[in-house]
């Protein structure tokens, strides 16, 4: 994709844009403590760029022309209101005096994060909020990617940004007593904006795609910030490992499982990037989650790249990763990975321990059951109703067409 | 809270789903799957499958005469094609059906709240 000049040039006006965004964002919410008056302050000025730089021609620095027409815009407001303390303190943090040189914007993004991940904001608000603030995506957009209504998500979004407001959330770094959790609720926000992004991947739905990308991009700003964070440092490993095979997960419009994609496809250069991360991550000696799951990935990359059997190994990580996160979605794949070493029986076996409230309504448990129940050959009925739920709770048109053949495989 | 999901379907690609035995084999095996998914889950209330809207006939009165046309209310492309009332938590969960449709990946859902007539005394 890359190769295509003008898909290129796209991109980088598109992140330009998105830094800019985020960085006057989470700057001018920090010292106002408003998201809202900040959103709405930077709406305006970027309407009157569009009106006065084509007549004039782009400022020197368009960062700071933006700043402080949304900054004019927020006393403005303030004064509107009468809100004088409030405008004093705020003012003295933000205005340079006429005459002065342009302020320069300090990066406030990875605060806005914290904010966006707070324990005090809804989970459910977390990554949406991260998006709309960071990155400067639409409600309606994000949304759709959470599969909620576009109201839904609007109000949601509004109450986030209330609650800020309402309740004095610091846009502070937290100390380090507290980093690891906090921390953590942010990578969990980014990978949740990661996961939306996967499950439509290849889907025929434009709109629907490229929250990988913005996930990327954000872990990407909090290294940026936040360089030495082993966990963080595995969370990208572990996205950029996933995206390295996007072009390989469709042929055709035909859904082609992991154990069959050409390799040939794989972004190697991608791969070998996420490969390096997750070495420094280890350097760091601080074990998580995320790192394990990135090496799973390696494990997975190394294999079909050398041949070798590394189903132990994968086993292995999967069991400590299942201990660390016991996730519905790790104890199915830790059940495939029991599979792979120890064969079908051993894997159903483990699927049968899971709880039935956990598995009725998720995908990957009966599409696992189905395939392993079919490898085995012993109980056609079992294994055709499997199938059939698989196939009937899949959202993916290529993935229910992928099923439906593979079910066929054994009424022959 | 009772969702009614309406499953929208373009009949001229449902068509050429179904033109041959070879295609129209997967078709029926996504739907059966579908509602073989929804219905042990034990939240479907009632529901049925429509024949297509060529079989309709809509009938108006306008100024106290009769106006009997063929065909449907009105000639979209996607047609409602069937229908399902569940009985779920909240409209987050009715959407996740919703999405899971065959008729969302050729054509549309739509997710309606059922109005509630015990609540309303």
């Amino acid at each position: 994709m890359d190769s295509n000049p003008k898909e290129h040039g796209r991109r980088a006006a598109e992140n330009a844009a998105r830094t800019s965004y985020g960085r006057l964002l989470a700057y001018l919410a920090r010292a106002w403590r408003d998201v809202v008056a900040a959103e709405d302050a930077l709406a305006e000025a970027f309407a009157k760029a569009l009106d006065v730089w084509p007549k004039q021609g782009v400022p020197h620095n368009p960062d700071a022309w933006l700043m402080v027409a949304a900054r004019n815009r927020l006393r403005d407001g303030a004064r509107a209101r009468k809100t004088r303390e409030h405008m004093a303190r705020s003012l003295s943090v933000l205005m340079p005096t006429e005459g002065e040189e342009l302020p320069i914007i300090a990066d406030k993004r990875l605060e806005l994060m914290f904010v966006c991940g707070h324990p005090a904001i809804d989970p459910a608000a977390r990554t949406p909020l991260m998006l709309q603030t960071v990155l400067g995506l639409t409600a309606e957009r994000i949304a759709s990617s959470f599969l909620v209504s576009p109201d839904t998500m609007g109000r949601r979004l509004s109450r986030a940004k209330a609650r800020i407001k309402d309740t004095g959330i610091a846009f502070e770094v937290p100390s380090e007593d507290q980093l690891g959790e906090r921390v953590g609720n942010v990578l969990e926000a980014i990978y949740a904006a990661y996961g939306q992004g996967w499950d439509s991947t290849g889907s025929d739905d434009q709109t629907r795609k490229g929250l990988t990308e913005e996930a990327i991009w954000l872990a990407r700003v909090l290294l940026d910030l936040q360089p030495a964070d082993a966990e963080a440092l595995g969370l990208l490993a572990l996205m950029l490992f996933c995206e390295s095979r996007s072009a390989a997960r469709r042929a055709g419009g035909r859904y082609v499982p992991l154990a069959e994609q050409d390799t040939a496809l794989w972004d190697m250069q991608m791969a070998r990037e996420a490969e390096e991360t997750l070495r420094t991550a280890g350097g760091l000696r601080q074990p998580g989650r995320f790192q394990l799951e990135a090496a799973i990935q390696s494990v997975l990359v190394q294999s079909r790249m050398t041949g070798a059997d590394r189903r132990l190994q994968a086993w292995t990580l999967h069991g400590l990763l299942a201990q660390t996160a016991p996730t519905i979605g790790n104890l199915v794949g830790l059940a495939a990975a029991t599979a792979e070493v120890h064969g079908p029986e051993a894997g159903l076996h483990e699927l049968a321990q899971l709880p039935e409230a956990a598995t009725i309504d998720y995908q990957p448990f009966w599409a696992l059951t189905a395939q392993l129940l079919q490898q085995l050959g012993t109980d056609r009925q079992a294994t055709e109703r499997a199938f059939q739920r698989a196939i009937g709770l899949t959202e993916d048109g290529a993935v229910r067409a992928y099923l439906i053949g593979k079910s066929m495989q054994q009424a022959v | 809270m009772q969702y009614m999901l309406m499953f929208y379907e373009n009949e001229a690609e449902v068509a050429a789903q179904r033109d041959t035995a070879e295609r129209a084999g997967p078709y029926w095996d996504a739907w059966n799957a579908y509602m073989g998914a929804l219905y042990p889950s034990g939240i479907v209330l009632r529901g049925d499958a429509l024949l297509p809207n060529t079989m309709a006939t809509t009938v108006r009165l306008e100024g106290g005469k009769r106006l009997v046309q063929d065909g449907p209310v009105a000639a979209t492309k996607e047609q409602l094609a069937g229908y399902v009332v569940i009985e779920v938590p909240d409209l987050d969960t009715a959407l996740s059906w919703a999405a899971r449709s065959p008729s969302s990946t050729y054509g549309a859902t739509e997710v309606r709240p059922v109005l509630d007539l015990s609540n309303q005394g």
